[in-house]
């Protein structure tokens, strides 16, 4: 069944939660680096790490890059999925 | 399997509840004993840190302060390294060279990395860190510059050991996937592929007295290096391998640092029926079980004695752990052909009806070997956890269905890793063998109702139905052991007994948190105004103490003071296989009335008879269907 963007982002949450170590923390389509704790260079490879492993997909370094915020990843994600 | 960690359990739902509880070195150390993904390894390593800086003692786990020198990203690996050095009992300091300041360490006077105490410095240069330039054909300049590139990482192991006094664990290299020239590759001196091969056997040859080098060349080869490489992150971060290797790198490493503390596993413990060879001795028979060439199954658990009976030689001592009765449990030790270990190889040869934590216990004792030197083989996940509870010292593999796989799995999860081979080496197992003199069988101490309470059992009560009969008859016909009265029938006979008014009939399912064991019992009894006669009782071994016989008894009781009667007889008739059944009405509170060589009579009074409190769900479809 072709999903959309607001499930992804209950998919992320999750993972989210995870790699930030925070059990209670919420995301939306425009929640970026600035708004998460611990959201730095590194912690955004162990997310996109984490993202891969789980969706079964891969971003190219670019994409990886340009991420700006939680929207634009689900949005991306869909993509690869479709 | 590697990436996986598939050897380890998986990991507890409430796991990260679990790492907040933890209040002690000791208790997260357990919370490392899954297979815990990136993320969760984090996560203990974090609380590690909380748990120091709150001054609270982390005994008995052992510190060590290592130091990382990299050409590459290592702030990732930190908290890996941390979190799986946890499942070995380490309690690790992780302090960082600057990134790629190499020569700095090397050279600089003082200089403030290797001015740090260490105990041990880990080396972690790939490829990309080297000097090396292909010069593919040109023989001279090839040689010359693996010569060159062999000086470089053995001048930073020397810099570091002269500097930090530490220990160095050196990485050698993981191949890489540039085959221009194809097969030819390897043989062309100069490419990168002809470089790492002969670099990484000029590494084998280094003075170990403190250098260990660390085979990332056959993890890179484990997990495929297709997969190793990411090319990709070393782009965007200098990152050097796919990150979601991190947890078997984490282990990888972990498993030498426990290695050199001399904490490797010494002992493997067996388990027999469907782990060293298919089928249950006991109710199949010597020919019936499944070993030997010639039949895919009997091959694969023939590759799992192989593969015990070459950690023998390697110095790990053999012991056996089965639910059987042991002259039974022996004889194919004995007596089948095909078997390639044999009673000499084994150690201690436990046998029984005792739980397998006691057992394993009684292992330990006999060859003064600690609990946590011992790794036990089951195919039985009941088992494997029972064990794991009460024994959490011991390690305990997970296996996958396929027993092709057992093999592959033990030696993935690396509890033999070691750090050198002598002499002594090849000859300890036998040096064991000749200490352990009888298996004296130790009390079983271990809390089996907590172990069963967590088991989750429910167990289903039904009368013979048609759709049960094939089950039931096999059951008839292919019980040994648990078997009271070893009376056969044929499937038209269990057909007639279905509506048959003279006979009470019982066939039992049970379920744990597990799964379904399918149908495990069956019992039938001729009904009678006032005695009813048991005529057939048995049960499949595989839940022997489960306490199973207990409900069957308490339900047997129910209906027959409801039909009216008082008492309840049976019969133990021995066979050469059904002994451990010998006291089974004695331990139900029956009363022995007679006793000679044929047979034993044992009768119980209804009216006094006491009702146990149980483990598991009873569901009585007789109630349902009323």
């Amino acid at each position: 069944m072709p999903k959309n963007i607001d499930q992804i982002i209950k998919e992320l949450t999750p993972i989210f939660c995870d790699v930030f170590e925070d059990d209670n923390l919420t995301i939306t389509k425009d929640t970026t680096a600035e708004d998460v704790e611990g959201w730095d260079s590194l912690a955004h490879i162990r997310l996109v790490v984490s993202i891969e492993k789980a969706f079964r997909l891969r971003f190219t370094a670019a994409e990886i890059s340009d991420l700006e915020n939680v929207g634009a990843m689900a949005a991306l994600i869909l993509k690869k999925l479709a | 399997m590697y990436e996986e960690l598939s050897w380890l359990p998986p990991v507890p739902a409430n796991f990260s509840e679990l790492v907040s509880r933890a209040t002690s070195g000791h208790e997260l150390a357990h919370c490392a004993t899954h297979a815990l993904g990136d993320n969760q390894l984090r996560r203990i390593a974090k609380k590690l840190d909380d748990l120091k800086a709150a001054g609270i003692s982390l005994s008995p786990l052992k510190p060590i302060r290592l130091g990382v020198v990299s050409n590459a990203t290592t702030q990732l690996i930190e908290s890996t390294l941390k979190g799986s050095a946890l499942r070995f009992g380490l309690a690790l300091d992780v302090v960082h060279a600057e990134f790629n300041q190499i020569a700095q360490v090397m050279f600089t006077e003082p200089d403030p990395f290797t001015q740090q105490k260490f105990d041990v410095v880990l080396v972690a240069i790939d490829h990309h860190g080297l000097p090396f330039v292909p010069s593919p054909g040109d023989v001279r300049a090839a040689e010359k510059k693996l010569q060159e590139c062999l000086h470089y990482l053995k001048a930073i192991a020397q810099a570091v050991h002269c500097k930090s006094k530490a220990h160095v664990l050196l990485q050698n290299i993981a191949p890489i996937n540039q085959s221009f020239a194809g097969s030819y590759e390897r043989r062309l001196p100069g490419t990168w592929i002809w470089f790492v091969n002969r670099l990484n056997q000029e590494l084998d040859l280094l003075d170990a007295s403190y250098t260990t080098v660390v085979d990332i060349a056959a993890l890179a080869a484990n997990v495929g290096i297709e997969n190793w490489h990411d090319p990709t992150l070393w782009h965007i971060a200098k990152l050097p391998f796919a990150q979601r290797f991190n947890p078997i790198y984490g282990d990888w490493i972990s498993r030498i640092l426990s290695a050199r503390l001399g904490r490797s596993r010494r002992c493997l413990i067996l388990d027999l029926d469907n782990t060293l060879w298919g089928g249950v001795v006991g109710d199949d028979g010597l020919d019936g079980i499944v070993i030997g060439n010639g039949n895919a199954t009997g091959e694969a658990h023939l590759a799992l004695q192989k593969t015990a009976l070459e950690l023998r030689e390697r110095g790990i001592v053999l012991a056996v752990s089965s639910k059987n009765e042991d002259s039974i449990a022996r004889s194919p030790f004995r007596g089948h052909p095909d078997m390639i270990l044999r009673e000499h190889h084994i150690a201690v040869f436990q046998a029984n009806w005792m739980d397998k934590a006691a057992n394993i216990k009684a292992i330990a004792s006999i060859l003064s070997l600690g609990l946590e030197s011992m790794v036990f083989v089951d195919d039985n996940p009941a088992e494997r956890m029972q064990v794991r509870q009460a024994l959490p010292e011991v390690a305990v593999p997970e296996l996958p269905n396929d027993p092709a796989l057992f093999s592959r799995t033990l030696i993935a999860a690396g509890y033999f890793e070691s750090v050198s081979f002598s002499e002594e080496d090849s000859k300890r197992a036998a040096f064991y063998q000749d200490n352990a003199k009888r298996a004296a069988i130790l009390s079983q101490s271990t809390d089996l109702n907590s172990y069963l309470e967590s088991l989750e059992m429910e167990a289903t009560f039904s009368p013979f139905d048609q759709m049960g009969v094939t089950r039931i008859t096999q059951l008839i016909n292919k019980s040994n052991q648990f078997n009271l009265t070893t009376k056969r029938y044929s499937e038209a006979e269990v057909r007639q007994l279905i509506d048959d008014p003279a006979y009470f009939t019982l066939q039992i399912r049970l379920k744990d948190s597990f799964g379904d064991n399918g149908m495990i019992s069956v019992i039938i009894c001729k009904l009678g105004d006032i005695t009813w006669e048991i005529d057939t009782w048995l049960m499949s071994c595989r839940v022997l103490g489960r306490r199973v016989e207990e409900a069957a008894l308490a339900y047997l009781v129910d209906h027959a003071l409801s039909s009216g009667a008082k008492k309840l007889k049976g019969y133990y008739l021995p066979t050469l296989r059904n002994t451990i059944v010998k006291e089974h009405y004695k331990k139900l509170g029956f009363v022995c009335v007679s006793a000679d060589a044929e047979s034993d009579l044992w009768v119980i009074d209804l009216t006094k008879y006491q009702r146990p409190v149980l483990p598991m769900k009873i569901n009585d479809s007789r109630k349902s269907s009323m």
